[in-house]
């Protein structure tokens, strides 16, 4: 059996394409097996919503009179430093920037309670946003200051840049030490207090496309609420981790860089998000669908919590020092069981990633696509392989020298 | 019918200094546990206190405490979810000391239960999106 995007188009056109979640093929496989699900079903949508570092929003305000050369100067928005160097009325705001005056951990742990990443919710939610900017002043962009309000209706392009997003596969995290760490990962309390985790598992994208058959650059996808697109393989993309027999990454694998208009977008979708002792960024919601174009497709999105394992990895000591040594692997159903065991002890699970907001997104994009409101793209160029050869490299540093 | 509430009083200055939880167990046979206690800048008292006694001394040990001036909340609404912020991640539910936020294992929907709740606010700002706010 195979089929073609092209196939599944036109039935979605016509409102008779069949379309179900990630979760609800598990159930369906097990039913029918793969041969008859694989004829039946045409498509899968996944879903993830967690907090994703590595996003932020390209802007072009509008040029003021007389003009002013942001390129170069500096801009803030509600007080959140954005990067300026750019031509004149671009700017782009990181979801992990925080104002200038925060205490950030001098009174640890820090709060971080606004950054980069509530100032895009805002700007998607409608409000206005105060942009205060300085520039040193040219011929032909006279200004040296500018301070006003602007809001998403009236600005040129708003535009979700996220440079890396839906990690395939993620630690768990847990401390060893005898205090309570504060990470990107969650507190973390100490002597094996918790275990914390990060992705939707049997619902998350990429572990349902473990070696990436049919997401690919120019993928249209669920983004914040609206539509986006694979852009790239995300940065530290690294397909050439151990994979189980499942062909699913053990480790940390693959990730997306994902793109999409800010303006169609919604804040429900898109929200700032404060890490404790750690800092601001902002959580994502991304939903790809996996068009079933054979048995073989159709197989790996029928993956299931207990064939997803993850590393448990001690954030006092292997990762603040770039050790490679875990403690264990843990599949994301004993995760979601509650307690996982680690050296010998029973330690509580926390996700940092909502499952049922995965799951509303998988539903979303499924309706969506059944209403015929939603085709699928088909890939302009695949995010590279395990044949690649891509490696994930660490930093090693070399001395500058000089005089 | 001996029963086990939970309450958050508030004192206003001139009472910080009185022994009113003292009388409390004295007078009224209620047996007491502070679960928090603070004093504002304005020298105004919070104490977060759980009752255990008869229905009977529990009903005039708070006559009592209303007749000091003493204001009394009901705990439960000292911390509340905010419900269209929470994504019912579950990065509360091992930070809790009590277990008031249990997963549904069917929907993985986080259910905070306020009972439980001893508005320690270790919740407050160890969610990620901030959905947890305390009221006094």
């Amino acid at each position: 059996m195979t089929k073609t995007i092209a196939e599944i188009n036109e039935k979605i056109r016509k409102g008779q394409a069949v379309v179900v979640t990630a979760e609800e093929i598990i159930e369906i496989v097990e039913e029918k097996g793969v041969k008859r699900a694989a004829e039946e079903v045409d498509v899968v949508t996944t879903g993830t919503f967690g907090p994703m570092c590595s996003s932020g929003a390209f802007l072009n305000i509008g040029h003021s009179k007389p003009r002013i050369k942001l390129g170069g100067g500096k801009v803030y928005l509600n007080d959140i430093p954005a990067y300026t160097g750019l031509a004149a009325a671009d700017i782009f705001l990181g979801v992990t920037a925080i104002p200038e005056d925060d205490p950030r951990n001098k009174f640890y742990p820090g709060e971080f309670n606004y950054g980069g990443g509530h100032v895009i919710e805002e700007l998607v939610a409608g409000n206005d946003i105060r942009l205060v900017a300085t520039a040193y002043g040219t011929d032909c962009y006279p200004r040296k200051k500018l301070e006003t309000l602007i809001n998403i209706r009236d600005i040129n392009e708003a535009v979700l840049f996220n440079i890396r997003n839906a990690y395939q596969n993620y630690n768990v995290a847990v401390n060893l030490s005898d205090r309570t760490l504060y990470t990107y990962m969650g507190v973390l309390k100490p002597k094996l207090g918790n275990a914390n985790y990060a992705t939707a598992g049997q619902l998350s994208p990429l572990l349902n496309d473990p070696y990436y058959k049919t997401i690919g650059i120019g993928t249209k996808i669920f983004l914040g609420g609206g539509i986006g697109y694979v852009a790239w393989h995300g940065t530290q993309h690294n397909p050439n981790v151990l994979r189980g027999d499942n062909g699913v990454p053990r480790r940390p694998a693959g990730t997306l860089t994902v793109i999409g208009d800010l303006k169609q977008m919604k804040p429900e979708w898109l929200r700032g998000t404060s890490m404790l002792g750690y800092g601001c960024t902002i959580t994502v919601g991304i939903g790809v669908p996996i068009p079933i174009l054979s048995e073989e497709i159709l197989r790996y999105t029928a993956v299931k919590d207990a064939d997803i394992l993850a590393p448990i990895v001690d954030y006092s000591e292997a990762y603040p020092q770039r050790k490679p040594d875990i403690l264990g692997e843990v599949s994301y159903a004993q995760l979601k069981s509650g307690k996982i065991g680690v050296q010998g002890k029973e330690v509580p699970t926390s996700s940092l990633s909502s499952y049922p907001k995965a799951v509303e997104i998988a539903q979303t994009l499924k309706e969506w696509i059944q209403k015929g409101e939603f085709l699928l793209s088909e890939f302009v160029a695949p995010l590279p392989g395990v044949e690649s050869g891509i490696t994930f490299k660490n930093l090693e540093e070399r001395p500058i020298g000089g005089l | 019918m001996a029963i086990s509430k939970r309450i958050v009083l508030h004192f206003p200055r001139r009472l910080v200094e009185q022994p009113i939880i003292c009388r409390l167990a004295r007078d009224f046979n209620l047996e007491f546990n502070i679960l928090k206690a603070s004093i504002t800048p304005k020298e105004e008292g919070l104490l977060v206190l759980e009752l255990n006694g008869e229905q009977k001394d529990y009903d005039r040990g708070i006559q009592y405490l209303n007749e000091t001036g003493v204001e009394i909340q009901s705990l439960s609404q000292n911390v509340i979810r905010n419900e269209e912020r929470c994504s019912h991640c579950g990065a509360c539910v091992t930070i809790c000391p009590v277990g008031a936020f249990i997963i549904e294992p069917s929907t993985r929907l986080v259910d905070f239960s306020d009972t439980k709740c001893i508005v320690c606010g270790l919740c407050v700002k160890a969610c990620p999106l901030r959905a947890m706010e305390t009221r006094f």
